[in-house]
């Protein structure tokens, strides 16, 4: 039978951060085969890295991907610390969820705004969402620059920023510009609250699908900077035991990397992590989640706009809080001295847990690294999620609505396909 | 009148100078109104091959399926211009130029021959006319704007010559390597960032490139007087901005160099 075979390819994914295609073939009402292919070309950073300081390697990752530099540089630090023996001071600690915050508000505002509303408002772009919408827009983007004005406070800019160093930060922001900082930060906090319950209360699909989540975990933090790496079903184990459990593999029809926990499909990112750590949420965000009908944790993969828009609400208390606290310290980082050894860092980007491992000689220079981007992470899990999905959706209906569908579910992972580590063009097996 | 076409295109890259538009915020609303932008995959609309007034272009050409597609571009639009590192130099990617990419791809990937990947990552200037480079990883939303409004009033943009050292005394930094030795690039390397690393008391990794005109031979000197051993000074200039000319001739001079 083959009639009823069809083959869709969406060439080009819109408004997914880089470029992919997906492959579907559909035979007698059953999807004979599904592939997400990648077009970003490899970079080969885990090659040249190699030969390179503790310090150049904190400027040249962050140039891996342009949305979320902070989440590489601080993955590379912490690594580095790791092997040079150092433990940073609490102001040092501090400083990192601070710049950390800002990331995750830029990283997610954009994602939002700029890529999921207009889907579940049935829009082409933002730019046509904005005529109806002025308000939701505009409110975003206010918070998406709130992200960026904290990014530059630390690192002066917000795409590769120059501010971090190994050890800490190569100055300490003036008071006073902390100062100005969180009187706009105070001052827009009620936005990031309506934003939680708008996102909420948008048009999202009702579909469950198991599937297990991962990210990071600490003894009393919303993770960011640090933690064992735990699951919904039992996984806790230190981050350098990551190798042991997340396997990175080819699979046959691609070559691209995917990662696997126990030979399964997992899920990092805002969903994870706030399935995982809902807990560790301060008792603001609790109130204002009661207010919306939505529960963490929750299975249905289209809660993670409002997932993302909580972190964006959670972000700006926690920096609201750490800049009240804020006082210039003695020294903005501690020394450095080289040493050999291998060391780990993991940390919660954006789109999820981001390890790295390095070793190092005793000249202080790179003998070898590996990187794990969030998104090789996903990319299993979004084949599956596509699979069930799709088949829920119905597989009758029109290419046209099959491909917006994808589109839609593929969106929910935000997949940053310049986490180009690892991606690569893949190769569709037909038959 | 019609409103004027632009569209935006990424090659080899990390994202982070398209993100001068998308970072702009409510003033992307505004250049909307401003100008039809045609073809920009993160922000919605896709229409790879239309004909457009202005092209920007981020990212170095790395793939076979890239060198094609440039051209096709250049064909369609009247102003072409290449925005930051990967575009105009090639990019930190291009450090691979240096090295043996297939052994590379080898120790990264099961593999590789699977995947099309060229053995250079290179600037779009080695591949088609560009009218118009702007240098920096990242650039910035102001260098962006002024080019827009620049071929928008049809005339050429320009950009300054100076080099970061000239933007540092005049913002009333500390020089960093004259009060603690810091071997800071900002002497040879192109304006632009508004001399962000001295703002934090860190030396310049010159992310913007060469400036014009850069006697790299003398401050190759300069360098190893504060103490870098020839190595140290290569891998500066081999740097985000490895495949810029004069920072590949002075790093290259350097390796090659015989220990005395
Ligand atoms: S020049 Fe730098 S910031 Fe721009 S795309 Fe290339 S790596 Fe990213
Ligand atoms: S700090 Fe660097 S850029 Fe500034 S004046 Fe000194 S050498 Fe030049
Ligand atoms: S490395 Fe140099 S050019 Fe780049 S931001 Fe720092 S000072 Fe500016």
């Amino acid at each position: 039978m083959t009639d009823s075979f069809k083959d869709l390819s969406i060439p080009i994914i819109a408004r997914v951060e880089g470029e992919g295609a997906l492959h579907l073939q559909i035979r007698d009402n059953a999807i004979q085969s599904l592939a997400l292919s990648i077009y970003e070309p490899p970079r080969l950073f885990e090659k040249f890295l190699e030969g390179r300081s503790a310090n150049e390697v904190v400027d040249a990752v962050a140039r891996i991907c342009g949305i979320c530099p902070v989440a590489y540089q601080m993955s590379a630090t912490h690594a580095v610390e790791h092997i040079f023996e150092m433990s940073i001071t609490p102001w040092i600690h501090d400083m990192r969820r601070l710049f950390y915050c800002g990331e995750w508000m830029e990283s997610h505002g954009l994602h939002i705004h700029l890529l999921a509303a207009p889907d579940f408002l049935k829009y082409p772009s933002v730019i046509a969402m904005a005529k109806d919408h002025p308000e939701v827009v505009k409110r975003g983007m206010h918070l998406h620059r709130l992200g960026l004005d904290l990014m530059s406070l630390l690192g002066k800019r917000s795409v590769h920023p120059v501010g971090a160093c190994v050890g800490g930060f190569y100055a300490a922001p003036k008071p006073s510009a902390v100062k100005t900082v969180l009187t706009e930060f105070k001052r827009s906090l009620p936005l990031a609250e309506e934003l939680v319950q708008w996102s909420a209360s948008l048009p999202l699909a009702k579909s469950t699908q198991t599937f297990t989540s991962v990210s990071l975990r600490h003894p009393h933090e919303y993770p960011m900077n640090a933690g064992r790496i735990v699951s919904d079903q039992g996984l806790d184990i230190d981050i350098s035991e990551f190798d042991q459990h997340l396997k990175e593999s080819q699979v046959p029809y691609s070559t691209a990397l995917q990662c696997h926990l126990h030979g399964k499909p997992y899920l990092v990112g805002p969903l994870a992590r706030l399935n995982l750590n809902f807990d560790r949420l301060p008792s603001a965000v609790h109130t204002v989640l009661d207010r919306c009908k939505i529960t963490f944790p929750t299975q249905n993969m289209f809660h993670s706009i409002v997932a993302r828009s909580v972190e964006i609400y959670y972000a700006m208390l926690e920096a609201i809080r750490i800049m009240e606290n804020y006082v210039e310290p003695t020294a903005p980082c501690v020394p450095l001295t080289p040493r050999a050894g291998i060391g780990f860092g993991c940390t919660e980007a954006p789109r999820g847990l981001l390890w790295h491992r390095y070793a190092f000689n005793a000249a202080g220079l790179v003998t070898s690294s590996r990187i794990v981007p969030p998104t090789s992470q996903n990319q299993a899990r979004i084949e599956e999620d596509l699979r069930q999905s799709l088949m829920h959706y119905g597989l009758d209906h029109s290419d046209a609505d099959l491909r917006l569908h994808s589109e839609m579910v593929i969106r929910n992972y935000d997949p940053c396909i310049s986490c180009s580590t690892h991606f690569l063009t893949l190769k569709v097996k037909r038959w | 009148m019609e409103k004027p076409r632009i569209a935006i295109h990424k090659f080899t890259s990390c994202d982070g100078c398209q993100l001068a538009f998308l970072h702009l915020g409510e003033d992307l609303l505004d250049l909307a109104e401003k100008v039809d932008i045609v073809h920009f995959v993160e922000m919605g609309p896709i229409n790879p091959l239309a004909k457009v007034d202005v092209a920007y272009i981020e990212g170095s050409i790395s793939t076979p399926e890239e060198k094609e597609r440039i051209q096709h571009i250049r064909t369609n639009s009247r102003y072409v211009i290449t925005i930051g590192a990967c575009a105009t130099a090639g990019g930190i990617q291009a450090l691979r130029n240096l090295g043996n990419t297939q052994e590379w791809m080898k120790a990264i990937y099961a593999t590789p021959d699977t995947i099309s990947t060229l053995n250079t990552s290179t600037a779009i200037s080695d591949h088609i006319k560009v009218d118009f480079e702007i240098y920096g990883c990242p650039v910035n939303t102001q260098q962006i704007l002024a080019s827009l409004l620049s071929v928008l009033n049809k005339v050429n943009p320009t950009a300054s010559k100076d080099k970061v050292c000239l933007e540092c005394k005049r913002l009333g930094y500390t020089c960093v390597m004259v009060t603690k030795g810091e071997p800071c690039m900002g002497p040879v390397t192109h304006t632009g960032c508004g001399a962000l690393c001295p703002s934090v008391g860190r030396a310049c990794y010159a992310c913007y490139g060469p400036a014009e005109n850069t006697n790299t031979a003398s401050f190759t000197q300069w360098l190893s007087s504060l103490g870098l051993s020839d190595a140290e000074i290569a891998r500066r200039f081999l740097f985000i901005q490895n495949n810029a000319p004069a920072f590949k001739e002075a790093g290259l001079k350097l390796r090659t160099k015989k220990k005395p």
